[in-house]
């Protein structure tokens, strides 16, 4: 009986601490920094098309120290369940200058970012899909500030304001 | 030495507590307090009283699949750092009337739904702000868990007559 009981508190001890691992791993994920994998052509030249793991940070977006030229992680407004890469180029309140359509004509406009809102764009214009489509996105939506590439390692390094 | 061990054991139960609750709040569910009388009658029916408490649940965050008439909690577009409770009216695809000023028709784009609260008297919702990212959507509302008098669950009701899915 006694021997039974000890193998029972052994086992709950044992699921405890992977219960607890894995709450850690979740917390860290969520509130401190988080790993992430960025394909496709927007981000060219930052990130290369065939997928860069970076490391993302979540404290700046949460107080509010995210700057215009940080590269952000972004939960898409079109799509709730994809995250997206961009640079951040425009904060509330910013008038934004952009290229309708690069591509074919040297057209511009000019908007002004409202309140509790902010501009991105890829770096690579010509196929990005970004804020020039679906307009300011939310403050809300920001996930984290890139910071770092990992990925490949050549390029590890950390991930500065570029332009 | 046994003081000094004592604290750290308790230091410790907090911390486990605490990373446990966080994880349980953030992934499955928490209880939040109600504010102001925006979906009264659901909620607050009287809101000088006292607030209601309700359940959130987050499971709908792993596919983002709400129905019209759900309760939800988002984050206001206007203010990252607000939350508001509100029932989404339409979601992605359908065509909405505006009863704001004129009787405009709208279709909701992609990934953006609807919402309004009850209360169309004093409530700020997507009458004011427009359509709102699915994407700000933090949990849904199912139970009332607080006073116990008011103990349910949260119906799932939406002006039918307003919202056409064609």
């Amino acid at each position: 009986m006694w021997h039974y009981r000890s193998i029972v508190r052994e086992a709950w001890h044992r699921t405890m601490a992977v219960a607890n691992f894995l709450c850690g791993l979740h917390v860290t994920n969520t509130y401190l920094c988080t790993a992430a994998l960025a394909y496709g052509p927007s981000m060219l030249p930052t990130f290369n098309l065939t997928g860069d793991l970076f490391l993302a940070e979540r404290l700046s977006t949460r107080f509010d120290k995210v700057r215009p030229g940080d590269v952000v992680l972004v939960r898409s407004p079109e799509n709730p369940r994809k995250l997206i890469v961009k640079r951040l180029l425009g904060m509330e309140g910013d008038s934004v200058t952009y290229a309708v359509d690069p591509k074919n004509s040297s057209r511009c406009n000019t908007v002004v970012v409202p309140k509790g809102h902010v501009w991105i764009e890829g770096d690579n214009i010509y196929a990005s899909r970004d804020s020039r489509q679906f307009g300011p996105v939310p403050y809300g939506l920001l996930e984290g500030k890139a910071f770092c590439k990992i990925w490949p390692p050549k390029e590890f390094g950390s991930l500065g304001q570029a332009e | 030495m046994g003081t000094r061990n004592l604290l750290w054991n308790v230091a410790n139960k907090y911390f486990t507590f605490g990373l446990v609750g966080l994880t349980i709040s953030d992934r499955y569910a928490s209880i939040v307090p109600v504010r102001g009388g925006s979906m009264s009658p659901a909620f607050n029916p009287q809101p000088s009283i006292s607030d209601d408490y309700v359940l959130v649940e987050k499971f709908c965050l792993e596919k983002y699949k709400f129905s019209h008439g759900d309760v939800v909690v988002f984050r206001s577009p206007s203010n990252y750092k607000e939350k508001h409770i509100k029932r989404i009216i339409a979601l992605p695809g359908d065509w909405i009337g505006t009863t704001h000023n004129s009787y405009d028709v709208l279709k909701i784009p992609e990934g953006h739904c609807w919402v309004e609260g009850d209360n169309s008297a004093s409530s700020m919702d997507s009458r004011s702000f427009g359509p709102i990212p699915l994407a700000l959507v933090q949990g849904r509302v199912t139970h009332i868990v607080w006073p116990p008098e008011r103990l349910g669950g949260v119906e799932r009701r939406y002006p039918k007559e307003r919202v056409s899915s064609l």
